[in-house]
């Protein structure tokens, strides 16, 4: 079985090699544009109590790119592979498990959404962040990328179209990236709209990142629900997958 | 090798597949003909367990088919009708790919590579990404593929479809070539050549259903030796004939310009349907 998952994940970053110069390029763009516009533009002057803004938004920024390079990374190329190239049927009717398959996918998953992350905070050092890293930061980073990872797999084996496919981020991926605490506190909202968002993912990832970085105690609820959310979609992945057509 | 029994497989209202019976036997070259539609891809993806059947059993080698059976697939290689190889990776690394997802030591997976590649002689493009071979060049490569780990049973879903006429040829003599080392073919066709002149047994489908099963000279002998076609206005009329001499004698009675020519799996079809399998 890690063998199978193994031959997977390997597929991919064969295929992540031979473009690895416009990968590398496009993951730099977004987080970038976010530095400078949130960063830079718009908190240059603003103050957080005793955190800069810019402290402060980076951890929401790296929640975000890791939230949309993790999801892309599944959700378009799975979706490509399953109704255009049909390139999923190969593995599909290989002696390998459903669970490696999906293992497989997600891994690589993780890997781009972990890659874009370390250029972020590469890029906030530059910037002139203060950003307090450990083991916990990673822990926190690498729930998020799985979860994401594995919601591109539920929606890629779902969908039934490259355009509802990008409906489906419209309506899913772009409010979570401003509504979920990346840019400001989810304390700010009137109190129903903020146990609405308390219920997205993302906002935990926001949370447990900025907690961490920031050093402001150990954000045990998040943690735990960013768990709950990589446990479900997981074994959800593995169910639409073993259904899948 | 392949038993199938009742099977069905329904897509909301259509009626893809509908209670399919059918057996292939080791060592044969089976087809399934029918017009696109008939249910022939629906039967090929059940069997390789892309998908799942709504009824009915299917067997190969004695156990019975499903995605989780995993000994079935080493047994089965798959080519299936879309050109599903990687267009960003080379040959090579597609060959690489399925030696590893079917587990085959490092050494034997690379000698192995190597000698499929030049059996369908494809050895100088080995390095080449697939997304710049030709049509014919991809369905070589699949048949590569589908043969890298050595199954005794090899399905194929139309096989030719939208090649050269040569390029077709070569297909077939490379088909005859596995067949003549034990390997089972089952493969679908909706190109009456190709089931006729490759084929040692016919199965013909039409919407879900097997209407016909046998040798091609089996097949033939049931609607009659010899065909006169006849042109009246646009269309053409189709007139059987048992033997030779009672063509003859139909075609002399006849004013217009005539063609007498022995009987295909076309007019087994046209009988049975009332249709032409192209239509």
């Amino acid at each position: 079985m890690i063998t199978d998952t193994y031959t997977v994940f390997w597929r991919e970053m064969v295929l992540l090699r031979k473009k690895f110069k416009s990968f590398f390029a496009g993951s730099m763009v977004s987080p970038l544009l976010y530095l400078l516009s949130f960063g830079w533009g718009l908190g240059r002057n603003i103050q957080f109590g005793t955190t800069s803004y810019l402290d402060f938004v980076v951890p929401g920024i790296i929640a975000l790119s890791a939230m949309n390079a993790s999801y892309n990374a599944t959700g378009a190329s799975l979706n490509v592979s399953r109704l255009y190239y049909k390139t999923l049927e190969e593995f599909l009717a290989a002696p390998i498990s459903v669970c490696s398959l999906v293992l497989g996918n997600i891994f690589s998953g993780c890997f781009r959404g972990l890659f874009s992350s370390v250029i972020i905070i590469i890029f906030s050092y530059l910037f002139g962040a203060h950003l307090h890293l450990n083991i916990w930061f990673f822990v926190s980073l690498l729930l998020t990328c799985f979860l994401f990872a594995a919601l591109g797999l539920v929606a890629a084996m779902v969908v039934n179209s490259h355009e509802d496919m990008s409906r489906f981020a419209t309506f899913v991926i772009l409010p979570m990236t401003f509504l979920c605490g990346t840019f400001f506190r989810v304390e700010k909202y009137p109190p129903l709209v903020a146990a609405l968002v308390q219920a997205l993912p993302l906002t935990h990832s926001a949370v447990s990142l900025r907690a961490i970085a920031l050093n402001t105690g150990f954000p045990l609820v998040s943690l735990l629900v960013l768990a709950a959310y990589a446990a479900v979609l997981f074994a959800l992945g593995l169910w639409v997958t073993y259904r899948v057509e | 090798m392949i038993e199938i029994s009742g099977l069905c497989k329904y897509y909301k209202e259509v009626k893809a597949v509908d209670h399919l019976d059918m057996t292939v036997q080791e060592g044969e070259i089976f087809g399934l003909l029918g017009p696109n539609g008939a249910g022939k891809t629906t039967t090929m993806r059940i069997l390789t367990t892309l998908a799942r059947p709504t009824a009915g059993k299917v067997y190969i080698n004695g156990r019975e088919v499903s995605r989780r059976e995993r000994r079935i697939k080493n047994e089965i290689g798959v080519v299936s009708q879309t050109e599903n190889l990687d267009v960003e990776m080379t040959a090579r690394e597609n060959m690489e790919l399925h030696g590893r997802l079917f587990k085959i030591p490092v050494q034997e997976r690379r000698e192995q590579i190597e000698k499929l590649l030049a059996f369908v002689d494809l050895t100088e493009r080995a390095d080449t990404a697939v997304g710049r071979f030709s049509g014919g060049m991809k369905r070589r490569l699949m048949i590569a593929r589908a043969l890298l780990h050595s199954p005794r049973l090899i399905l194929m879903d139309e096989p030719t479809v939208g090649l050269d006429p040569q390029v077709r040829r070569r297909i077939w003599d490379l088909i005859r070539s596995l067949n003549s080392e034990r390997i089972t073919v089952l493969l679908t066709t909706h190109y009456i050549e190709e089931a006729e002149l490759l084929c040692h047994r016919v199965g013909i489908m039409n919407k879900g259903k097997l209407i016909a099963l046998g040798t091609p000279d089996e097949l033939k002998k049931k609607v009659g030796k010899f065909v006169v076609e006849v042109p009246n206005h646009n269309e053409t009329e189709y007139h059987v004939c048992e033997e030779r001499g009672e063509a003859l004698r139909y075609a002399s009675a006849m004013q217009k310009d005539i063609v007498i020519r022995e009987s295909n799996l076309e007019d087994v079809f046209i009988e049975l349907t009332g249709r032409k399998v192209g239509d």
